[in-house]
């Protein structure tokens, strides 16, 4: 009787602990990113481990449509200009379902990104896994990877700096720093920071 | 006599936003939201966060005026708390409110846009998405967060537990 009662206990926390996992928020700082496969807007698919250079990558989820991501779209440019020489490009990822949003569709990236000259891969996260995986919820977020052997290392989640309608009045630019850090050996001293969004527009299931 | 001036004002006040401006939409800091979020009452409070260029935050604002008007009995109190710049009060927030008729439902302005020093603080389960709504009972204190947009049907299957 007492052993069938601590199967059930172990059973029942077994299944609150598995049920907990499918809803949680993803990537954590250190955690070891699973490398993923996605189509760029020329058709070609892009990978983490595609460019052996790079020491790193700024993988930042954004879309078309989003007020907020527009807002920021020439400072990843900017992100981009400044620290892909250095080691670390941006990877942009718009992982909206081009359903919901027809604005942030396949054919709407490769006219936006065509449009701005992006100088960095602009993935489409068809699936939406890759967001899922990563725990992106909203649009812009930010991912800083840091290449450790073969493999990719979270170090820093969330917002590019504070100040979402004028970056040149930000008093903390997180992704600029975070990524100064790394490239001075030193630990990321702000490794996560929140900003409002646009929530990912998901499939209906 | 000043008093006396100062009740009249107000009366005009309340003809002026009831028949054509809508509802004053006061500009707070996030310690305004603290008292509103903290202060006990017996109240069932539900506190959307939201921004006219949010797209199913917009879709979805006539649901929380319906269920204010609905459950007012039920003590039932709904703020809607726009994440727009301060600087847009006037031009884009007051006509969007006045436009969908939000009466029941108080508006305010949190006019705080360093977001990393007080979303944790609002709740530990908010990311920054937008829309993001919680339902607190105050007397309770049974609170829960909400990253998704709602139909109304949702809307009132949520609040329904917190209604005793």
């Amino acid at each position: 009787m007492k052993t069938a009662f601590f199967l059930c206990a172990v059973t029942a926390t077994f299944l609150a602990v598995s049920a907990f996992s499918v809803i949680q928020p993803g990537y954590q700082i250190g955690d070891k990113v699973m490398d993923f496969s996605l189509k760029n807007v020329d058709e070609k698919t892009i990978s983490l481990g595609s460019d052996k250079t790079t020491k790193g990558y700024v993988l930042v989820f954004t879309c078309n449509t989003c007020p907020v991501a527009q807002a920021y779209e020439q400072r990843v440019i900017d992100l981009d200009k400044k620290f892909a020489s250095k080691g670390y490009p941006v990877i942009a990822i718009n992982a909206n379902d081009g359903q919901l949003s027809p604005g942030d569709s396949y054919e709407a990236m490769k006219k936006r990104s065509a449009d701005k000259k992006y100088g960095f891969p602009y993935l489409i996260d068809e699936t939406q896994q890759v967001a899922i995986t990563f725990g992106a919820t909203h649009t812009p977020t930010v991912f800083v990877v840091q290449r450790q052997g073969s493999d990719f290392v979270i170090k820093y989640i969330g917002a590019i700096d504070n100040n979402a309608q004028d970056g040149g009045q930000a008093s903390q630019k997180y992704v600029q720093n975070a990524v100064n850090e790394l490239l001075t050996g030193q630990p990321v001293a702000v490794p996560t920071a929140k900003a409002i969004g646009c929530g990912i527009k998901w499939k209906k299931v | 006599m000043v008093s006396h001036h100062r009740w009249l004002f107000t009366l005009l006040l309340i003809l002026i936003g009831e028949s054509s401006y809508g509802q004053p939409i006061r500009i707070i800091k996030y310690p305004d939201l603290q008292q509103i979020l903290e202060s006990p009452n017996d109240s069932i409070l539900i506190v959307n966060f939201w921004a006219t260029w949010c797209a199913p935050c917009v879709a979805e604002i006539p649901h929380f005026e319906k269920i204010s008007t609905q459950y007012a009995a039920s003590k039932v109190k709904v703020i809607l708390v726009s994440l727009d710049a301060a600087s847009l009060l006037e031009k884009k927030v007051e006509p969007f409110i006045a436009r969908k008729r939000i009466k029941s439902a108080q508006v305010v302005l949190l006019d705080e846009t360093d977001y990393n020093t007080w979303i944790d603080k609002v709740s530990s389960d908010w990311s920054g998405a937008l829309p993001f709504t919680l339902i607190i009972n105050k007397k309770t204190k049974l609170m829960k967060g909400f990253e998704r947009p709602f139909t109304e049907a949702e809307l009132a299957a949520e609040l329904k537990p917190f209604i005793q």
